[in-house]
């Protein structure tokens, strides 16, 4: 009896326990993949958005720390990825620039900056971005702790709200998908397709320096080189997890966050194994979601006609 | 300035990653002196650091053979149409399956015990990117994606062996499995303090670069990357040649892992982690996907490397201004990618200038050192994809204005 019951309390512990971690180590994947949908419906893929995330995280933090304040950090974030996207996409747009190998550059140059210009952030300490408390109503330290919800996180359910309706029914989100399906009926209609997609890809850089603040200024809430665990990277498996669309990416990071937290959430209840075969299953579950719905024949439902890898 | 198509496309092949390279190195001068440091010192220390003397010398070449195999990760699989970027992965792995292989069983400890354990490397790396190739062929699930989880997935499983199952318990604040015995780690070449790594890369470089250009079956292999449709018609066996690519690419990587672990680590941990793989991948584009190419880009780019600590040394400039400098550099020979094709023709006119261009794939395989077009890449980026045939649009002299 008194077994069970343990047994009881300590699985509600750890469900509450990964709920609040998917939120928490959710929030920067939201932020990405969010940036990665945007850029990607505009028909170009940005594998550099690693860079952007370090870079820009580096940014907030340094901005924050300098100003005193983290809302000055996370808009200073959010251009520092602007700026580095915004390369990206005139690099993509010059002739017979392939924007898996830019992308790759824009890692290696996001990274660089990052650990160039933050070398002397490592040691201080920045205001964080604000918690937002909805635990109040309950006794339970582990619930009151879960429901600390990063404030960047309604933003970005607020984002993926405002992409899902500008995508489907405002006139950049149709001139955006136009330019992401067919290049040569934008061109038609006598839009630039180069200058859609740098503004795509642009948007998507502010929105993953977003990612990037998250990151620095509240989870893990300081700079270090080792700050992104490759999230950036994997934005664009998230995109393809939820089929280009910004509310399914919504979805889709808080079970990539979930993933992420459950090895620490076992480990916090004192079951030791397995911490990092966790952290893969979001890789290998999106890998057998690709082996299962894809097909040589056809591209994957959803996916931008232009997009290099729904080809 | 006119030249003879050939002569041209050779000597733009030359000077324009001469030129990115140029400019990555003044937008880098102007990078330092806006941090208030001397740009010249800095340059001259980049080469001092890198070539200066037979110990940077060495340095810069035992960081070059890594390199080296991991870009033929990148370039062979890019030379049969696919894009695979997932080289960090098959690395981990061979380094993994290395330091594994005395868990199963006491090998000798001796050269053929060593080779047993990069045996062992190289399968594990072949195995990790056919399986991309395989899923690419068969269920068109895309390779740049798939490697990449695939890379993911291995770091994870490399992980937890390490930290895990193999753990040796001696190791305390840094995670390794148990070191391997003195007879099976890879010594350093006599009379030099550069172990044998560098032959296996500076082989396997030159080897592949022959099969390419000189077989029979590699150029069937460049055919299914050059036009995958041609390649059907003529009755190759695309499926065989592309997965067959891509584990050799595999083996490559699996390989750089295995030496990295029997000739640097001695152990497996996470120090194999450092991103080889990834600075395989500019190696592998810089030199466009040529495997005779590879050998002097990988020395170049393990150079930069090598002159980061006496950069941080001499002139108190974070060692990751070798990183920025390796972006700028790619980004720049990306860009350069622009200018291909007009250097030596200025706005010919069209009629005549056409001729040239459908000649132009004839030369590819009369010179087989020079590559005039554009490698062939599985994933033409949309910004290319609107023109009717991107390499071909390389190859016309003025026409992809």
């Amino acid at each position: 009896m008194n077994a069970s019951l343990g047994g009881a309390t300590l699985a509600l512990d750890l469900i509450v326990a990964v709920l609040g971690g998917a939120i928490r180590v959710g929030t920067p994947f939201l932020m990405v993949s969010l940036a990665e949908c945007i850029t990607e419906k505009s028909g170009r893929i940005n594998l550099g958005l690693e860079g952007v995330l370090v870079f820009s995280a580096m940014a907030g933090f340094g901005a924050a720390y300098l100003s005193g304040s983290a809302w000055l950090g996370v808009l200073a974030a959010g251009a520092a990825g602007a700026l580095l996207a915004l390369v990206h996409g005139l690099v993509c747009s010059l002739p017979r620039v392939n924007d898996i190998a830019a992308g790759i550059a824009l890692m290696l140059l996001g990274s660089g900056l990052a650990f160039y210009f933050g070398k002397g952030l490592i040691q201080p300490q920045a205001p964080q971005i604000p918690a937002l408390t909805l635990g109040e109503w309950s006794a339970s330290p582990q619930i009151r702790s879960a429901l600390q919800i990063n404030a960047l996180f309604p933003l970005g359910v607020a984002l993926a709200a405002l992409l899902a309706w500008g995508l489907r029914a405002s006139r950049w989100g149709l001139v955006l998908r136009m330019a992401g399906d067919s290049g040569d009926a934008a061109r038609a209609l006598g839009y630039s397709v180069n200058g859609i997609r740098i503004a795509a890809t642009t948007a998507g850089g502010f929105i993953a320096g977003l990612g990037g603040a998250s990151l620095s200024l509240y989870y893990p809430g300081s700079w270090n080189e080792g700050l992104s665990s490759g999230q950036g990277l994997i934005a664009v498996a998230l995109v393809i997890f939820a089929r280009w669309s910004p509310w399914r990416c919504l979805g889709a990071a808080l079970l990539f966050g979930g993933a992420g937290a459950l090895g620490p959430a076992l480990q916090s209840v004192g079951i030791n194994q397995g911490y990092y075969l966790f952290n893969a299953v979001p890789y290998v579950l999106t890998l057998l979601i690709l082996v299962a719905t894809c097909s040589p024949s056809r591209t994957l439902k959803g996916a931008p006609l232009e997009l290099g890898v729904s080809r | 300035m006119r030249l003879s198509p050939g002569r041209g496309a050779a000597l733009e092949s030359v000077i324009l990653p001469a030129m990115a390279l140029a400019g990555a190195l003044l937008v880098f001068g102007a990078f330092v002196l806006a941090s208030g440091k001397n740009p010249a010192q800095a340059w001259l220390l980049l080469f001092k650091g890198a070539f200066g003397d037979w110990f940077s010398w060495q340095n810069s070449l035992q960081r070059a053979a890594p390199l080296m195999l991991t870009a033929l990760c990148v370039a062979i699989p890019a030379r049969a149409g696919l894009t695979i970027i997932g080289g960090e992965g098959a690395l981990v792995l061979g380094g993994l399956a290395c330091a594994g292989l005395p868990y199963l069983f006491a090998p000798p400890a001796d050269v053929a015990g060593t080779a047993l354990l990069l045996l062992a490397a190289a399968a594990a790396g072949a195995a990790w990117i056919a399986l991309a190739g395989a899923l690419r062929q068969w269920r068109g699930v895309n390779e740049t994606i798939s490697s990449l989880l695939l890379a993911y997935t291995a770091i994870a499983l490399f992980k937890h062996f390490v930290e895990g199952p193999m753990r040796d318990p001696a190791s305390l604040n840094k995670p390794s499995t148990r070191p391997l015995a003195e007879g099976l780690r890879i010594g350093t070449l006599p009379g030099a303090d550069i172990h044998y790594g560098l032959v296996f890369g500076v082989a396997a470089c030159v080897a592949l670069g022959v099969w390419l250009y000189l077989t029979p079956s590699g150029f069937a292999t460049r055919v299914v990357g050059g036009n995958a449709r041609a390649a059907r018609l003529v009755g190759l066996p695309s499926a065989r040649l592309t997965i067959t690519a891509c584990a050799v690419g595999g083996t490559c990587a699996g390989l750089a892992g295995g030496i990295e672990v029997a000739a640097v680590h001695t152990a497996a941990n996470a120090s194999l982690i450092a991103g080889l793989g990834y600075a395989g991948i500019l190696v592998a584009f810089v030199a466009r996907h040529n495997p005779w190419v590879v050998i002097p880009v990988a020395v170049l780019f393990g150079g930069f490397g090598s002159a980061g600590s006496l950069l941080q040394r001499r002139m108190d400039i974070p060692d990751a201004s070798v990183l920025v400098l390796q972006g700028f550099a790619f980004l720049f020979i990306l860009a350069s990618e622009a200018l291909r094709g007009r250097l030596f023709a200025p706005a010919p006119a069209p009629g005549p200038a056409a001729v040239p261009g459908t000649a132009s794939p004839a030369v590819s395989s009369v010179s087989p050192a020079v590559d005039p077009g554009t490698p062939p890449l599985g994933m033409p980026s949309a910004a290319t994809g609107s023109h009717p045939s991107p390499a071909a649009a390389g190859r016309v002299p003025g026409k992809a204005a």
